[in-house]
């Protein structure tokens, strides 16, 4: 599903190589998970496969179903299937969550070529997603984001994802400034979107989310690359060890 | 002192075609009007309040023309809301596509039609709030406007009026000019939202005069109209009583000058009043919003939300004024104005000023420019909404503010709408 090839990215502004040739492979109903130390380009991977301003490509492909990824426009990759749950989900102040899921829904279904969803049927649709993830009719109503904990922004990304129903889900430090119990909400909300079609990139620090959401594969990443894949074996390693062994061993 | 010959000059080429009523119930404030007038003289690019606004084609002769804004096949203004309608073209009433005005609680007439009379309930509202209004900042445009208006509505409200009374502004003619003034009288307890729609013309002025009574509420829901060209230079002046409320939202989307001024006067105790715009332009457009509030009686809130999006080379001021006299304890007074540059050719002037005499006062102010959040523009585009719509919507959401001082829903959405086809036609 989501092919990466020798993937060389640098910051647009500074002459800064983040990315020194990513390799990955992740296959439909796959969960592949994404670790290393901070600075080593995860985050970065994964706002240049959605599309964010400001880093340059200057070598290697990235392909979505044999689309070309890096040729289209952010929208476009949604549209396509890809999904990013950012890790410091924006406020946007004056545009009410409702309005922007619905929004997001039925520009995706639109440049689909399907019809758009009627407000009844997309508010009952809303309602018994959030209602899985704990999220209430207030939430609903408040500007997106705006005043929301890091739980409640966390939980709100969850429910973006299974309301647009991606292909391809990009998950960044979603476990991030959450506590044990929204952990455990936000894992449930990502197993129950797992199937045969849908694939995973969860990318963390730590092995705990890994022990909600179980990965078919763990890579290690550092300096801009994959050093190390595995299985889950790996991420209990990192738990245990720290980076420092790894690191060493692939230099 | 003696003015300028040049501006004696202007104000003679100006007045010249322009004829003062000699007779009738209004010929006295008319005469003082123009007294004042003469006093004043026309405002000029040297004007403390006319630094940033030329006035230029507001005091010439002859109106610059302007071409006439084809909305094509576009649903009009608030045509769904159920309303009194009052309809004038290029300043002229048309009785035949207006309403009749016969309307329980509230009493309905036309300058034109009443100003051979020399009684009217009027007679004692033309032209006084105007007059107050000139100190301490001197406004020309509304005396010649209280001088030489030659029509209106005259409005008295004595019970809680429900229906609103729309007054719609058509625009015919390239190169008409028009003064209309209106007198507003919301007696105590009574209430009426007014809705006004349309460019009136090429150059309009006008003077909207309302005395809110005790207890009284009056709400305004403007939408200035879209002619690339006119030029507008409008004037609220407000009297409130006590536990009275005032509103006003403006909608200015086009129009090479508009200049909307709002002089209230927070007189009784525990009142409230609310002044609000959002102003959307795209290249040849100048919108000035100059607001002066005074806060006389206690426990009074006032509000100024201004929101603007410049694109093209727009130019967008704000000049506005909080004055709390000595004795006008517990004064709520806030106030904000903000512009989003679509682009670097932008330019936004605020002048923000706050006067207070009294000790006991809440007031806070402040002022923005900036530029669309990328970030939340990359959150929408990355969940599938293109480009322009997410442009849009975070352009509505920075107007979001203003637009929440109406209260009506309907009304709203209507202005909502008209945004967002502004926004379909000038997004990036």
């Amino acid at each position: 599903m989501l092919n990466i090839n020798n993937l060389h990215v640098k910051l647009e502004t500074e002459d800064k190589q983040i990315l020194r040739g990513v390799n990955l492979v992740v296959g439909a109903g796959e969960v592949h998970a994404i670790m290393g130390p901070n600075g080593s380009g995860k985050s970065t991977l994964s706002y240049v496969l959605s599309g964010k301003d400001g880093y340059t490509v200057t070598d290697g492909t990235a392909k979505l179903d044999g689309a070309d990824l890096l040729a289209m426009e952010p929208e476009d990759r949604a549209a396509a299937g890809l999904f990013l749950a950012f890790q410091y989900p924006v406020e946007i102040p004056g545009v009410g969550n409702m309005t922007f899921l619905r929004t997001a829904v039925n520009a995706q279904r639109k440049s689909r070529g399907q019809a758009e969803m009627s407000a009844g049927e997309f508010l009952k649709v809303v309602r018994e997603k959030a209602k899985r993830l704990s999220i209430d009719a207030d939430m609903m109503k408040r500007p997106v984001n705006v005043g929301f904990s890091g739980g409640e922004k966390k939980r709100n990304e969850i429910l973006q994802m299974a309301m647009l129903e991606p292909r391809m889900c990009i998950l960044d430090e979603t476990d991030s400034g959450l506590d044990v119990d929204a952990m455990k909400l936000v894992a449930d909300g990502v197993n129950a979107l797992r199937d045969a079609g849908r694939a995973f990139l969860v990318i963390t620090h730590y092995q705990r989310l890994l022990d909600h959401i179980r990965p078919d594969v763990v890579h290690i990443m550092a300096a801009g690359r994959i050093i190390k894949t595995g299985g889950p074996e790996l991420a209990m390693e990192v738990e245990k060890n720290g980076y420092a062994d790894l690191l060493a061993g692939a230099v | 002192m003696a003015l300028p010959q040049p501006k004696l000059d202007k104000l003679a080429a100006l007045t010249a075609g322009l004829a003062l009523p000699k007779s009738g119930w209004a010929a006295p404030a008319r005469a003082d009007a123009m007294s004042r007038l003469a006093a004043m003289g026309l405002p000029d690019k040297r004007d403390e309040y006319w630094r940033y606004t030329d006035p230029t084609p507001l005091t010439t002769a002859v109106a610059p023309f302007a071409a006439v804004f084809d909305a094509g096949d576009e649903t009009p203004l608030f045509d769904a809301i159920d309303r009194v309608k009052l309809v004038f073209v290029d300043g002229i009433f048309d009785a035949a596509a207006s309403d009749d005005l016969t309307l329980s609680g509230i009493e309905i007439d036309l300058l034109s039609r009443v100003a051979a009379l020399d009684i009217h309930w009027a007679r004692d509202s033309y032209g006084v709030l105007e007059c107050r209004g000139q100190l301490p900042v001197a406004r020309p445009l509304a005396a010649l406007n209280t001088a030489f208006a030659t029509e209106g509505v005259l409005i008295r409200v004595s019970a809680k009026v429900t229906k609103p009374v729309a007054l719609i502004y058509l625009h015919k003619s390239d190169g008409s000019d028009v003064k209309l003034h209106h007198c507003i009288k919301v007696e105590q307890g009574a209430q009426l939202s007014l809705l006004e729609n349309g460019p009136a013309a090429a150059r309009f002025n006008s003077v909207l005069e309302v005395d809110v009574a005790d207890g009284a509420r009056f709400h305004h829901i403007r939408a200035q109209g879209r002619d690339h060209a006119r030029h507008a230079a409008t004037h609220i002046f407000a009297r409130l009583g006590n536990g009275s409320a005032f509103k006003s939202f403006t909608l200015t989307a086009n129009g090479a000058l508009t200049r909307n001024e709002a002089v209230i006067d927070l007189d009784g105790d525990d009142a409230a009043a609310h002044v609000a715009g959002a102003a959307v332009g795209d290249g040849q457009f100048l919108h000035d919003d100059t607001v002066f509030i005074t806060h006389t009686g206690q426990r009074c809130e006032s509000r100024q939300v201004f929101k603007k999006v410049l694109k093209n080379g727009a130019v967008g001021v704000f000049q506005g004024k909080i004055l709390v006299k000595q004795g006008a304890q517990k004064t709520d007074g806030y106030q904000i104005s903000q512009s989003l540059m679509l682009d670097d050719d932008s330019q936004f002037l605020a002048k923000p000023e706050l006067e207070i005499y009294a000790d006991d006062v809440k007031c806070s102010h402040g002022s923005t420019s900036g530029a669309i959040d990328d970030t939340a523009l990359f959150y929408l585009r990355s969940r599938g909404v293109p480009l322009k719509d997410a442009q849009s919507l975070l352009v509505l959401a920075f107007l979001a503010e203003a637009i929440s001082e109406i209260e009506d829903d309907a009304i709203a959405e209507d202005i909502r709408l008209r945004l967002d086809g502004w926004l379909s036609r000038h997004g990036r």
